[in-house]
């Protein structure tokens, strides 16, 4: 008990001593910790996004205005005898609108359009997410560009290709700011470090006491290691403070309204568990840069 | 490590003959080469006895320095063995070196004093550190400090100190655990004669209540004024290894006068370095 209490003196003493090297390692992890806490919930939603659409059954394709009904009926039959397809629903110019009606808020919008500009179309859903590509690939046989197994189908609604359009940018977006991330990450690591070596410098004649009279290893590097693991258990609260400053006062007022900030909330981890995480990887991350630097630096 | 006698500071035990039990420091053919080739020490061989008090002298880079570090494994020898209470600590683990240095007192020219510490703290920090209880703190602390004759200055800090009042805490830190060897590299290097008789006088005392005391110092003419036993080393080897008799029984009173006398400075020189020794309990 004694032994923890001197320890704790003395990380905080040198945490005094080096004030400015210190708030520069707290200020680094409180930066980066908040931009993880931004990022992860990201991700999330817009992984999400692109699943939910890729993981819809069904392809579209648009008749036609011209189509008679006999080749309406004989292209349902022909869509029907496709391996894989589990089911072919014809959706009419009118059911589509009143979907499409449904789905909007300012009906005015439709309403102004005074014609139907939707086609006809069949829905064509196949049994497994997996064997759509090939459904899609019965109707048009010479690929996308080619034509297509009736003369009434129109185009494609191709959800794979606007789930892929998704992907892309969010694997782009996914990439940079990783790469910033990771940046972040290794400069807190290192400046957390670097508070640690100047804490050691600092403190080299307490250290050389410590050994003369015969102090332990761990005995010398408990108080540097507590040292680090303040510094980011400091930033680490900070940082969610604010993250949950910033959630209370813009995201929640905004879910309401924006509807993939209201997706994130029901779909993805929720608040305390993204905070026990930035959390442990505060304190990770402090603990990592302190044990980095007694090794290289703190010979005992 | 059954290096440490039961608690017998301060109770007057008659010294032990020398060479019943393994001498405290003994050194066999020992040989020191640092990694540029420089040579330090070349075949040292010597002993020393429970209890003794020791001069070891020799010119600067002469090996003293690289001696006492090896008495306390912050270097290794290159060849032969060094052994402290006839265990070899060339041979001890990364682990029990901690627990050999507990058992040897260390005083150094520069103080090593904490700036940001108090008296009091900074002789406490020495038990802190080797996980003593607070009880044993609030006991050995004030104790130590009363024997080194600064129970007036426990919060003084360090730069409030005189040079010699400096090196009475060094010497109440190394001590404050009771340490069966206490090693004093040049302890009186920075002081004036005066304040060095006092701190002499301070480690005679020590040696007194049976903690042998190796004091290294390259003031050859102060030691032939001491009549203590005397290892000279020049260019890593010993070149002297002798006990001027006839004066091991002698108080820390006689001792100091007698110093005094030798190096030709009045015994009213510094009343804060004698004013207190002469009717300590321990002489």
């Amino acid at each position: 008990m004694g032994r923890i209490v001197f320890f704790f003196q003395e990380a905080l003493r040198a945490l005094k001593r080096n004030g400015a090297p210190s708030l520069a390692a707290i200020v680094t992890t409180v930066v980066t910790v908040v931009l993880l806490g931004m990022l992860i919930p990201i991700f999330q939603t817009a992984q999400g996004k692109s699943e939910e659409v890729r993981d819809q059954l069904n392809v579209q394709y648009a008749l036609y205005d011209d189509a008679t009904k006999a080749e309406i009926a004989s292209l349902k039959k022909e869509l029907e005898g496709i391996p894989h397809v589990a089911e072919v629903t014809f959706v009419s110019k009118t059911a589509a609108l009143n979907t499409l009606k449904s789905e909007l808020k300012d009906k005015t919008i439709v309403e102004e359009l005074h014609t139907n500009p939707l086609p006809n179309s069949f829905e064509v859903k196949a049994d497994d997410a997996a064997n759509l590509a090939a459904v899609q690939e019965a109707v048009y046989p010479n690929g996308p560009q080619g034509k297509s197994i009736s003369p009434i189908i129109s185009n494609p609604f191709d959800r794979q290709q606007s789930s892929d359009k998704i992907e892309q940018v969010t694997s782009a977006l996914k990439v940079v700011l990783t790469v910033i991330t990771a940046l972040l990450i290794l400069a807190s690591l290192m400046l957390v470090g670097n508070t640690i070596r100047l804490s050691i410098y600092t403190r080299r004649r307490e250290v050389e006491v410590m050994r003369l009279v015969g102090a332990t290893r761990w005995f010398i590097r408990w108080p540097f290691m507590i040292e680090g693991v303040v510094v980011g258990l400091v930033g680490g609260l900070l940082a969610i403070l604010i993250l949950w400053l910033g959630k209370i006062t813009i995201v929640d007022p905004l879910s309401d309204s924006i509807g993939v900030l209201a997706a994130q909330n029901s779909t993805t981890l929720g608040f305390p568990a993204l905070v026990a995480i930035l959390f442990a990887a505060s304190i990770f991350v402090s603990t990592i840069g302190s044990g980095l630097t007694l090794r290289r630096f703190l010979k005992v | 490590m059954a290096l440490r006698k039961k608690k017998d500071h301060g109770s007057e035990e008659p010294r032990r003959p020398r060479g019943r039990r393994a001498p405290i420091i003994e050194l066999n053919d020992v040989t020191k080469v640092y990694p540029g080739g420089h040579m330090a020490l070349d075949r040292v061989n010597l002993a020393i006895g429970r209890g003794e008090f020791v001069f070891l002298v020799g010119p600067t880079g002469c090996g003293k320095s690289t001696l006492i570090k090896m008495l306390i494994r912050e270097l290794a020898a290159s060849e032969g063995s060094v052994k402290i209470a006839g265990r070899d600590i060339g041979k001890l683990s990364e682990k029990k070196i901690p627990q050999l240095r507990r058992n040897i007192g260390t005083v150094f020219q520069d103080f090593k004093l904490l700036p940001d510490r108090t008296v009091y703290d900074n002789v406490a920090y020495a038990l802190q550190v080797i996980g003593a209880s607070r009880a044993e703190i609030r006991e050995q602390v004030p104790q130590t400090l009363r024997l080194v004759g600064l129970s007036t200055k426990i919060h003084s800090y360090p730069d409030e100190l005189s040079g010699g009042e400096q090196q009475r805490v060094s010497v109440a830190r190394a001590f404050v655990n009771h340490p069966p060897l206490l090693l004093a590299d040049e302890p009186s290097g920075n002081l004036d004669p005066v304040t060095s008789i006092g701190i002499m006088q301070l480690l005679y005392r020590i040696n007194k209540a049976g903690t042998t005391v190796v004091v290294v110092t390259h003031d050859r003419e102060m030691v032939d004024n001491m009549r203590r036993r005397v290892i000279e080393l020049y260019e890593g080897r010993v070149v002297r290894d002798e006990v001027s008799g006839g004066y091991t029984e002698e108080s820390t009173t006689e001792f100091g006068l007698r110093m005094q006398a030798g190096m030709g400075v009045g015994p009213d020189g510094d009343t804060r370095t004698n004013g207190h020794s002469d009717h300590d309990h321990l002489s």
